[in-house]
Order: structure tokens, then C-alpha cells, then sequence
């Protein structure tokens, strides 16, 4: 997102006929605070009065937003695959980095601060450097800053477009695993194809030919184990939570993949079975209260 | 029973008295003397005020509409207000919403993030009368206090909250509480109600800008 400098309305340097020029504004526009921009766009001449100024804010958003919904509407699981490996991508390489940084800026800048990580890559970035070396360690951390800020838009470029490729994939699971579960079947498609069994233990390949070699349990879940229904649900009930969760979500998938439609039935269901599964708890705790 | 807005009015449609505004039929709505059914079924601001919340509106008011998914509401809300300003995130109803738009020269929308409202700073003007929100999001109450900076001093927000949204286990009433607390914030949570049977576990709220 490019910052258009702060406190400026959409409309300031966008001729009043140029749609694809006022799209661009109000895409990437980006302001501190809002301001009585009907009264500054006419004091800029931008329109007669008011409602002109209206008029051409209409005719704007309309456009801007159609044409965006357009370009949505084309969006792809291979795109989604490839922001959601790059956005792994740059989380681990910053990572990596600011840990060399901790080590070398550390001792060399004399920071003494309660910080760690990336937090501390961002107070190495602002620092003045004084010679060739510390010049070195501080663009370093300018590097690892940027890239945190690209990892954050990636993410959000995959909450925006989840729910596009996949809407009941991405409402059930939150857009980020959605996409990751559609990354590590290798497409929307082969993830349709999957059984649930599959979808499952989707990330736990490890644990599951461990399994199949004969010496360890099956797994119970791979990345699923993200999901607030299998996390939040007690450990004796975790096998019944993600066994219940996957099968909705190879659902979703299929729905997604050949229709495309919202169902809010399932998204339903799911929830009531999650709340069954979740009362075997309270069932158990009360059977203890009248134990005692 | 508390005032409707100016342009909203109650109607007997087969048998039965309905809300209903005037302006272009968007969604395949019954329609009567040339005026639109506001189902409460489809539309928690439409439940509402069928449910007699004190919403103070007047009619003619400036809005910033939170979640306005396909229009279905936003369109009734741009029928009886003023300059009506409609965010919605995802792109899939907004191809939609374009089409209500377009027929009201009055409604502007856009694609954009309702938890950031730098995206749309530069375009939605200050001082508007009213938000209305309904957005499907975890951090509603957040959602609400990031963008009370487009109020005007004492301005409305007109807020549905779904309790599924904050935690999907967790008991509704809890939900609620948090979410009024949070919301006195920024500020004066004026009145209360579940939009039960109309819709489940969700609280219509109005409020006030401090």
C-alpha cells in the first residue's frame, strides 16, 4: 500500500474524467484522519459545489469498486498458493535475520533494551549508525523491518482473497489455514478430491508414516491443529473435534470446487456438533462435582 | 412505541404490518403502493426497529455503513439518509452492492477493511451523523471504536453484534458484556436488545459518541 501523504482526500491530483486515475486514489489512498472532504474538494476546485462533488464521488466509488470485484472475481488457488508460501517465506527469513542481527548488533550498538527478535530489529533500524560497520548492522535491520511489513501485507492480500477462491473453505477455517490447507494438497481441486481422513492429518506427514511404519500412533491432526475447534476442545476430545472439523472442511472444499456457493447450513451443523463434542466436558466435570 | 425515521413506515402487506421504505426493489422484495418490504428477517437494523429500539434517526442523516455485504439493508438505509458511505471487505457481494448503488446516486461503495479505516480515510468524509454496523468479525467493539473518528460529536452507532463472531462456544450474554464494556470507549451505550427471533444470539446496540 503506497501512502498518498497524510490528510489528503482521494480526489487531489485526479482530473475530474480520469476513472482509472480516481480508482487509484481511493484503492491506495491512505489518510491519518478524515477531514470535510466535500468542502475541501470544492475549495480545490476539484467540483462547483457540493453535489457535484457527490456526483463524481459516486461515479468513482462505483467504478473503483466494480472494477476491483471484477479482478477478484478472477482470482485463483495457484495465486493464493504461492502469497501463502511467500508469506511463510518471509516470516522464517526475517526471523532468521533478526536473530544474526541480536548477535551482532547487540554488542556492536550497546542497546540496552528489553527486546528481543523483531522488536529489536526495529530499534536497530532507527539508530544512527556512526561507521562502515554499524552502517552494515542498521540496514540489515532496516531489511528485516521491511520484510515483516511485506509478510503483514501478504497476509492480508490472503485474508482479502481466501474467501474468494474458497468462501466456505475460508469461512470455516479462517482464510489463512484455508490456504494453507489448499497449498499443501497442491490446489483447490486436489484438495476436493482428498477424503477426509486425508485432510485431517494434512501436515503431519511425518507423524503419519511414522504411524504407518509401525511405530507410533496415528495422528490425530496436522494443521487443523490451528483451529480454535480442535485447540480449544480438551485432549480427550481432540481426535472426535478434528475427526468432525475435517469432514465438514473436505465438505467445504468440495462445495467450493465445484459450486462455489455460500452454504450457511454447514457452517452450522458444524458448530452443532462442535457444541455436542465441547458438553462432554461440562458432563464430565459435573459428573465429578456429585462424585465428591 | 418509539418513532421510525422519516421514509420509513409501517405497511399491511398480506396481512400483515411490515416496515417498509421507498426506492428501487434490489433483492426481490414484496413491494406495495411503490414501496418496499424491509424484511427483519434479512436486515438486523430492520429488526431494530421492528423491535422498537429508540434508533434516533430522523431520516436525512449521513452514514457510514460497516458490512454492507450485498446491500440488502445498506439500500433501504440509502432510501430514507443522506450521503450513505457502505464498506464491505469481501469482493464477491460487493459486485452486488454495486448494482444497488448504482441506482442511488447518494450511496457510495467501497471495497475495504471496516477494522481499517486509514483505507478509507481519504475518502468517507468527518462529522457524519450515523455509523450503522454489522460486521462479522472477531473484535466487533474494536471495529466500532476505530471508526467512531467519523462521527460527529454525539453522532449514533447503530450496531448489530453476533456472538458467534467473538467466540463461538462462549455463552452470548457473556459476549455481549464484554463487547458493551469495550464499546464504552468511545461511547455512551444507550440501549440493548437481542434481535431474538428475528436473529439468534446477536445484540442490536445504540450508542453515542462521548
Amino acid at each position: 500500500m503506497t501512502d498518498a501523504g497524510t490528510d489528503s482526500g482521494w480526489f487531489e491530483s485526479v482530473p475530474p474524467d480520469d476513472l482509472e486515475a480516481a480508482r487509484k486514489a481511493i484503492e491506495n489512498g491512505s489518510g491519518e484522519s478524515p477531514k470535510d472532504w466535500p468542502t475541501r474538494a470544492v475549495e480545490a476546485g476539484f467540483a462547483e459545489d457540493k453535489e457535484e462533488y457527490y456526483d463524481r464521488l459516486h461515479e468513482a466509488t462505483i467504478y473503483a469498486a466494480r472494477e476491483a470485484a471484477r479482478e477478484a472475481e478472477r482470482a485463483d488457488d495457484k495465486q493464493l498458493v504461492h502469497a501463502l508460501r511467500a508469506m511463510d517465506d518471509t516470516e522464517r527469513t526475517a526471523n532468521e535475520l533478526s536473530e544474526r542481527l541480536e548477535e551482532w548488533a547487540g554488542a556492536l550498538l550497546d542497546i540496552e533494551i528489553d527486546a528481543t527478535g523483531l522488536d529489536f530489529a526495529a530499534v536497530v533500524a532507527d539508530e544512527d549508525p556512526e561507521n562502515a560497520t554499524e552502517e552494515r548492522a542498521v540496514s540489515l535491520a532496516q531489511r528485516v523491518v521491511d520484510l515483516r511489513a511485506e509478510r503483514d501485507d501478504l497476509r492480508t492480500f490472503i485474508e482479502r482473497r481466501a474467501p474468494e477462491v474458497a468462501p466456505n473453505l475460508a469461512e470455516m477455517a479462517g482464510p489463512v489455514l484455508a490456504a494453507r490447507l489448499i497449498s499443501l494438497a497442491g490446489g483447490l481441486e486436489p484438495l476436493a478430491k482428498k477424503p477426509s481422513g486425508t485432510v485431517q492429518v494434512l501436515g503431519a506427514e511425518d507423524a503419519l508414516f511414522a504411524h504407518l511404519r509401525g511405530h507410533a500412533p496415528s495422528p490425530k491432526h496436522g494443521v487443523i491443529f490451528t483451529h480454535e475447534f480442535v485447540r480449544g476442545t480438551r485432549l480427550e476430545d481432540r481426535g472426535s473435534a478434528s475427526r468432525a472439523l475435517a469432514g465438514k472442511l473436505s465438505i467445504a472444499a468440495r462445495i467450493d470446487h465445484y459450486s462455489g456457493d455460500m452454504r450457511p447450513d454447514l457452517h452450522e451443523e458444524l458448530r452443532d456438533r462442535m457444541d455436542t463434542i465441547r458438553a462432554r466436558a461440562n458432563e464430565a466435570d459435573e459428573a465429578e462435582v456429585i462424585d465428591e | 412505541m418509539s418513532e421510525l425515521p422519516a421514509g420509513v413506515e409501517r405497511r399491511t402487506v398480506a396481512g400483515e404490518e411490515r416496515l417498509t421504505t421507498e426506492g428501487e426493489p434490489v433483492y426481490g422484495e414484496p413491494t406495495v403502493d411503490g414501496r418496499r418490504v424491509w424484511d427483519a428477517g434479512r436486515s438486523k437494523l430492520g429488526a431494530m426497529l421492528e423491535l422498537e429500539m429508540d434508533t434516533r434517526l430522523e431520516g436525512g442523516e449521513s452514514v457510514l455503513y460497516l458490512g454492507a455485504a450485498s446491500g440488502t439493508t445498506v439500500s433501504h438505509v440509502a432510501d430514507f439518509s443522506g450521503p450513505t458511505y457502505a464498506v464491505e471487505f469481501a469482493p464477491r457481494p460487493v459486485r452486488q452492492l454495486v448494482e444497488v448503488a448504482a441506482g442511488r446516486p447518494r450511496l457510495f461503495p467501497l471495497l475495504a477493511d471496516a477494522r481499517k479505516p486509514k483505507e478509507y480515510a481519504g475518502v468517507v468524509e468527518a462529522d457524519l451523523d450515523c455509523i450503522v454496523q454489522d460486521v462479522a468479525t472477531r473484535g466487533q467493539a474494536d471495529v466500532a471504536n476505530r471508526n467512531a473518528q467519523f462521527l460527529t460529536e454525539g453522532g449514533l452507532l447503530l450496531a448489530a453484534v453476533k456472538a458467534r463472531s467473538e467466540d463461538v462456544v462462549a455463552e452470548p450474554d457473556e459476549v455481549f458484556e464484554e463487547v458493551t464494556t469495550t464499546l464504552e470507549q468511545e461511547y455512551d451505550v444507550l440501549e440493548t436488545v437481542r434481535l431474538d427471533p428475528y436473529h439468534e444470539d446477536h445484540l442490536g446496540v445504540v450508542a453515542r459518541r462521548r
